[in-house]
């Protein structure tokens, strides 16, 4: 009995959903989500994993039947049939991808909300005004153009300002040698942001740490506290935000299991905010190129419960007032860069040399 | 009578000349002959491909080991810095050139381009321009901060190389230039009478639209680079932040060139495929227009899509939106072409031969470039992979699975016109098999690698990588090995391969109504088009072949001004008669 084309279709349309929506799921190429933005993005991946497995799974299908059952047989030199074109088929494959593209734009869209991108309370973006949108290319000069445009405050500037109120912050960070860019009027933003999600949004985070990056060391200060650490601590379950800048080059701050990356950018302070969701020891990565030993260029994050990270809080208060005993007999403002950095870089296991090479 | 015949039935006076055999000299010296120029093109950049390729192989063996023990961590960053600056701007991009040089003039049915002096001009700045570039790794000081170059980095280390990286970059995009307006001029003005737009062969409308891109987008590069010049010889800030400038900016202007520029690099191999796909299938291209027009798109909407490479650097979050959605809307266009290639041969009589194999990896493999390219598009993945192997994964499916296997089908589909001889067929297919295992070993771990959590750019990676790691190097060195058959069979045939004949594949375009090689001057008398480029199986010849569309926009008749005898009698009226 002859099967008739249409029912191999059909089969074969639903072998090929099956499949798609087997491995959309299965894929197992990512790693442990632990932040809730993480969660997110892995939804969207699955999606779009899914509907990519069926497309590739398609166009190779197509392309293997044709090499074996359209093949030329020996002897055979005449021309195929002479069609030049299917209009409903062409419309079909334009319309189907046209579709699927807007649908994952506008899941992307959603997701990128969720995660707090579009957070009018973020330090930096107020968010574009009609008037602002109706001048031409504001958007774009904004991000252009470094002349100020109106005599509103830098609120660059002011971010960086309050991060150097705090001491610890100021004593690694080299923010009055480096100007920071101005806004322009209207869209405001220099430095993008991840901001709060949608339902923190206008709270206080609760916790801030900046964060400086140099070649190849990240630094992390607690304002609220004090604290300088080479290694990130995060309490489990609440909002953090991180304020960064870098010191020398464009570095990059990236935790895998975060799903989350921001340039940290020299005369801008960048802003990201997340809400770990797994505890845990995780890698943060330097994911901008940032010379010869930028694969060094890694850090653990450790994210514990609240009671942990109190009391790390407070063994590192204790050893950094022992530090400060020692520092107080030197005038911060007299040391050379490498001086000031030198106990701070041999805690977190740099090498002298590779910080007198920066600094030369 | 197939239509293959019928072509060269009208075309039979070019067919008799004598092909022209030219002195060895002739490939050494300032020629204006376009086909001397393109084979200089295609030559040189191939030995280019080597180098590049030895420095790809040098980068898998440190990486083969999580350490960084092979060269040092300095070294390491100049090797894929000159990596990818050869690969992109001394191979795939001239290379793309070198094959229009060539076919243009010969498919529109033209002597030669419309400024023969200013195309041998344009060649001849890419030999001392490679040499410049690959002298800055000897230099001592030798580029390291990637082939995109980012300041402050740029500017603090490899300072010597990174001039003469700039200056090498600046020859190169100039040259580029020049040999777009040629084949824009040429295209629009020197088709033979009665070859309006719509009977040009689609390799010839992709050359349209990559030219277009190459005129818009390049300049801005040179801007961007001139400026990172001044920073970097004359102590200016305009990207230095330290001095109140914006490395943010930079990364606009080079972004704005580059990403074009992957454009400029995959439209006139996806011309070759929809060329190569018709012939070997014996069956008309499916959907000329949508294929033609999809190139126009696909450059047009290639120009406002840059900022997705900064989606994590600095552009405020709706800005993020509109670039991907523009990114996302590029997927259709191509997908238009992909399905359009696959209706082509759907039905057909395959040839299965290597330029065929090639043209059908090309598919195969180009289509998991393309949809890992919308997953990078949308902003919240990109977020987490940007800037590790996933995106060298995608890039590399792009540019290798898609222009490089798209070189390789040209080269096999063309070789007989341009030597005259066959290639080896067993050894092409030894040369795909070897490419296709080599590239999917290579490159299909790196997406697994990036999206777990393995950065770009680095000498020495978190040991839990090592196994997939192994498996890439190893793929790597099958690429390597996979090129010595084709080299080898390349030379062999060129010299003592069976003679070719003027059409071996029985194709219709112009270029095989001539000799192989063809004659000094191409045509002695403009070409007759009997048959479109791509009626296979019609079995008749054209009613009458139109003088000129009937869009005057779109017609060639007179104002083919450039040609040669602008006055002759048209042909196409000639043809007509003879029906």
């Amino acid at each position: 009995m002859k099967i008739p084309s249409s029912i191999w279709t059909l089969l074969i349309g639903i072998l090929l959903t099956l499949v798609s929506l087997w491995y959309g799921q299965n894929h197992g190429l990512l790693p442990t989500a632990a932040s809730d933005e993480a969660t997110l993005v892995d939804g969207l991946f699955n999606a779009m994993m899914t509907v990519s497995i069926g497309i590739f799974l398609l166009v190779e299908g197509i392309l293997i039947y044709s090499a074996f059952k359209y093949r030329r047989r020996a002897g055979d030199n005449a021309d195929g049939l002479p069609v030049h074109g299917n209009v409903p088929l062409e419309i079909l494959w334009t319309a189907v991808p046209a579709i699927i593209v807007i649908g994952i734009s506008i899941y992307s869209f959603d997701v990128y909300n969720e995660m707090g991108g579009f957070d009018p309370h973020a330090m930096h973006s107020s968010p574009a005004t009609p008037q602002a949108m109706k001048m031409p290319g504001t958007a774009i000069a904004a991000t252009l153009n470094d002349t100020p445009l109106t005599t509103e405050p830098n609120l660059n500037q002011e971010k960086s300002d309050e991060a150097m109120q705090d001491p610890a912050t100021a004593a690694v960070r080299n923010a009055d040698q480096i100007p920071q860019k101005q806004n322009a009027p209207g869209v405001g933003i220099v430095s993008p942001t991840l901001g709060s999600t949608p339902e923190n949004q206008g709270k206080a985070p609760n916790l801030v740490v900046n964060v400086t990056a140099l070649q190849y060391a990240w630094i992390f200060t607690y304002p609220d506290t004090g604290v300088t650490s080479g290694e990130l601590h995060v309490p489990i379950g609440h909002e953090v935000e991180m304020n960064m800048t870098a010191n020398d080059v464009i570095h990059a701050f990236w935790v895998p299991e975060f799903r989350l990356k921001q340039d940290v950018i020299p005369g801008r302070q960048t802003e990201i905010s997340f809400t770990p969701s797994k505890a845990g020891e995780y890698t943060l990565i330097c994911a901008e190129l940032c010379g010869p030993y930028h694969g060094a260029m890694r850090t653990q994050v450790v994210v514990e419960t609240q009671d942990a990270f109190d009391q790390w809080i407070k063994e590192q208060l204790v050893a950094s007032t022992e530090d400060l005993k020692q520092a107080v007999a030197a005038n911060p403002a007299e040391l050379s860069p490498s001086e000031f950095l030198a106990h701070y870089t041999t805690e977190m296991g740099i090498h002298p040399e590779i910080l007198h090479q920066i600094h030369k | 009578m197939t239509q293959a015949q019928l072509q060269e039935k009208a075309n039979s006076p070019a067919l008799i000349e004598e092909p022209g055999l030219r002195n060895w000299r002739d490939y050494f010296s300032f020629n204006t002959d376009h086909k001397v120029i393109g084979i200089q093109y295609l030559v040189t950049t191939f030995i280019f491909y080597c180098i590049g390729g030895v420095l790809a192989d040098l980068v898998r063996t440190e990486l083969r080991t999580p350490e960084s023990d092979f060269v040092s961590p300095e070294l390491y960053n100049s090797l894929f810095t000159l990596h990818a600056t050869i690969m992109i701007f001394l191979w795939i991009v001239p290379a793309g050139a070198g094959f229009a040089n060539f076919l243009l003039p010969l498919m529109i049915g033209a002597k030669d381009m419309a400024f023969p002096r200013l195309n041998a001009v344009a060649f001849w700045m890419i030999p001392p321009a490679g040499l410049l570039l690959i002298s800055s790794l000897v230099v001592g000081d030798a580029p390291d901060a990637g082939w995109t170059s980012y300041p402050p980095l740029s500017l603090v280390t490899g300072q010597v190389g990174e001039g003469i990286w700039i200056m090498s970059v600046l020859l190169l995009g100039t040259s580029s230039i020049l040999g777009a307006i040629n084949f824009l001029v040429t295209l629009i003005k020197m088709r033979t009478p009665g070859m309006g737009f719509h009977q040009m062969p689609l390799f010839c409308w992709a050359m349209l639209a990559t030219s277009a891109l190459v005129l818009v987008s390049t300049p801005v590069l040179a801007a961007g680079l001139i400026l990172l010049a001044f920073d970097l010889i004359a102590g200016t800030t305009f990207f230095n932040p330290t001095g109140g400038g914006d490395p943010v900016v930079y990364q606009h202007m080079f972004w704005f060139y580059s990403h074009p520029a992957v454009y400029i690099m995959i439209l006139p191999f996806f011309g070759v495929i929809s060329e190569v796909i018709p012939v070997h299938s014996r069956k008309p291209i499916f959907g000329y227009k949508a294929i033609a027009y999809s190139s126009l798109a696909i450059s047009f909407l290639g120009l406002i899509v840059w900022a997705h490479h900064m989606f994590t650097s600095g552009i405020p979050g709706w800005l993020r939106m509109f670039f991907m959605i523009t990114t996302m809307i590029i997927a259709v266009p191509t997908g238009i072409k992909i399905f359009s290639w696959l209706g082509t041969m759907w039905g057909g009589k395959i040839r299965l031969n290597s330029a065929m194999l090639f043209a059908m990896s090309f598919v195969g493999v180009f289509v998991i470039g393309g949809i890992s390219g919308v997953m990078l598009a949308a902003v919240p993945f990109d977020i987490h992979v940007h800037d590790t192997y996933f995106v060298v994964a995608h890039l590399h499916y792009v540019l290798f699975g898609g222009s490089v296997l798209g070189i390789f089908a040209a080269i096999y589909h063309w070789f007989p016109k341009i030597t005259g001889r066959m290639l080896n067929e067993f050894w092409g297919q030894v040369h795909c098999a070897l490419t296709f295992i080599g590239l999917n070993m290579t490159f299909l771990p790196m997406h697994k690698l990036g999206m777990m959590g393995m950065n770009r750019r680095i000498a020495q990676y978190d040991p839990k990588f090592t196994f997939l790691n192994e498996i890439c190097t190893y793929g790597a060195y099958i690429l390597a090995v996979s090129t010595f058959p084709f080299i080898i069979n390349a030379i062999w045939s060129w010299m003592y391969g069976p003679k070719a004949g003027n059409n071996p594949w029985q194709a219709l375009t112009l270029e095989w109504m001539t000799t192989s090689p063809p004659a000094i001057e191409n045509f002695d008398k403009p070409p007759v088009l009997a048959t479109g480029p791509y009626d296979y199986g019609l079995e008749r010849a054209r009613e009458s072949v139109p003088l000129s569309d009937p869009d005057p926009v779109l017609s060639a008749d007179t104002n083919s001004v450039l040609r040669a005898k602008p006055d002759e009698p048209y042909p196409a009226i000639v043809a007509e008669k003879e029906q």
